[in-house]
């Protein structure tokens, strides 16, 4: 009779047991886990548009900001005050302008990387030797040009750490894109929070994304920083 | 009320709802208004609860590691796997494999996991950077091991200490946001569950608690301020940063 039960359970049919009492059923992982790519892959989407997006305006910032050292001040106060807004107030402050989707979600999640990246950048171009910028003028570089073969490339170690902060950061709080109606992870954790193998396996695809979208970063800074792997 | 805050249109709504208490979406219950004082009373408790277990774990600890300069590996280790852990699925996490528990409990101590690595890498970072002299000139004097660390490292460390505070605390804020989720009632109830709210108490909620967020941060700057001994602050007068940006400076460790 309890067996009977157990069956007419939604969740499974192979391990009625183990699926019953919440625990971690591997039978269920693998004949479930397709359920997990939809939800996997919209996280994937959030977290790539908006650090694309939040790397495109704080990037820009920064380098407005570096021939104009009086506007730091404040892009970073703006910014910082992006920074401090938690995520999920600003899902349902955006309520009434973009409404539920993905819009709203990616809107929050690149104000949260602004400050992150444009902090890098600056620090970045800061830290470039004034030898090699006097150098390069004493060539003859113009500005854009003393900007884009000196100071950039000396800057991308920085640059690529910011970066970094930011990838992992945002596939953090895309696990809360679902409270704005765009999905991801987080939506499968919470339909059934309960049940540990659905916890272990959603929340296991978001640190596993988090690590696989780190260590790329740091691949493509190893790749176009070749000079740093003669340094150290 | 509602007529001066009109212009606004839902924004004025909802602020409305944050002052005034109505019949619920479902009918029945009030909510809003003074109905949001218990909800706004557990979330700053959970914050309280977290941040205490956080500081108490994490600031020892990092003081010790500082001062000895061991483990810089395993701090930085922390650190980043932190940021790459999200804070839904470590609630969620101790919600399923600690279901005995109060939900109180388990939300406390997934935000306090949370909230440990900024405080602990900061605390360490900031003892590593005081300047060996001063360290050398304070054993020179006769000073011992924990004396080093209370009057010299300690004080000198402070500013990147309480960044390290300021981050986690605002981050456990808005993480606490989420505690409905699992049963805990706090300020994220009206946001999470919209039927029962609607959307100005969806809308209202999020402004209290970006507020709540914001004030933290100022309130902590300015206790910062207050406890950073008069010498450190000129040090970093003379060094020309604007303080602004040095504050926020801190918040964030950046690996190169």
């Amino acid at each position: 009779m309890t067996e009977l039960f157990a069956q007419l359970q939604t969740r499974d049919r192979s391990a009625p047991d183990c699926v019953a009492d919440d625990g971690i059923c591997p039978g269920w992982i693998a004949d479930n886990f397709d359920r997990y790519l939809d939800p996997f892959w919209q996280h994937v989407f959030l977290t790539l548009v908006s650090v694309g997006i939040g790397f495109a305006i704080a990037f820009a910032l920064a380098v407005m900001a570096h021939r104009r050292r009086w506007l730091v001040p404040p892009i970073t106060q703006v910014t910082g005050i992006l920074y401090t807004l938690p995520s999920v107030a600003v899902f349902f402050l955006l309520l009434p302008l973009t409404g539920r989707g993905n819009t709203t979600a990616i809107i929050a999640l690149v104000a949260y990387t602004l400050l992150i990246i444009f902090r890098n950048v600056i620090a970045g171009f800061d830290n470039v030797p004034p030898e090699t910028t006097d150098a390069g003028r004493g060539m003859g570089l113009t500005e854009r040009q003393l900007l884009w073969r000196v100071e950039l490339p000396l800057a991308l170690p920085e640059i690529m750490a910011g970066l970094r902060i930011a990838v992992t950061t945002t596939v953090g709080l895309a696990s809360l894109a679902f409270l704005a109606g765009a999905g991801g992870l987080g939506e499968a954790l919470f339909a059934d929070y309960t049940f540990r193998s659905n916890v272990l396996v959603a929340g296991g695809l978001a640190v596993l994304l988090a690590v696989i979208l780190d260590l790329l970063v740091l691949g493509v800074q190893k790749l176009i920083t070749p000079w740093t792997r003669v340094a150290t | 009320m509602s007529t001066t805050l009109a212009f606004l249109g839902e924004f004025g709504d909802a602020i409305d709802w944050i002052f005034n208490s109505r019949e619920s979406q479902a009918g029945g219950a009030q909510v809003g208004g003074a109905e949001n004082l218990p909800l706004l009373w557990t979330h700053l408790k959970l914050t309280a609860a977290a941040m205490a277990l956080a500081i108490v774990i994490a600031l020892p600890l990092g003081l010790a590691l500082g001062h000895t300069g061991r483990g810089a590996f395993a701090t930085i280790s922390i650190s980043n796997t932190g940021r790459a852990v999200p804070s839904v699925a470590l609630i969620a996490f101790f919600v399923a494999f600690f279901p005995g528990t109060p939900e109180f409990w388990n939300v406390t101590v997934a935000l306090a996991l949370l909230a440990i690595p900024p405080i602990l890498t900061n605390a360490f970072v900031g003892v590593r950077q005081v300047s060996r002299d001063a360290v050398d000139a304070a054993r020179g004097m006769g000073m011992s091991g924990p004396q080093i660390v209370r009057s010299v490292e300690l004080p000198l460390a402070l500013p990147l200490i309480f960044g390290g505070i300021k981050t986690s605390t605002v981050n456990v804020i808005a993480t606490a946001t989420i505690a409905p989720l699992v049963g805990v009632l706090t300020l994220g109830d009206p946001i999470i569950s919209g039927s029962v709210y609607g959307r100005e108490g969806q809308i209202g909620a999020s402004i209290m608690v970006a507020a709540l967020a914001v004030a933290a941060e100022l309130g902590l700057s300015a206790l910062q301020r207050s406890v950073t001994p008069a010498g450190v602050k000129l040090e970093r007068g003379a060094s020309g940063t604007p303080s602004r940006l040095g504050t926020l400076k801190r918040r964030i460790q950046t690996v190169p």
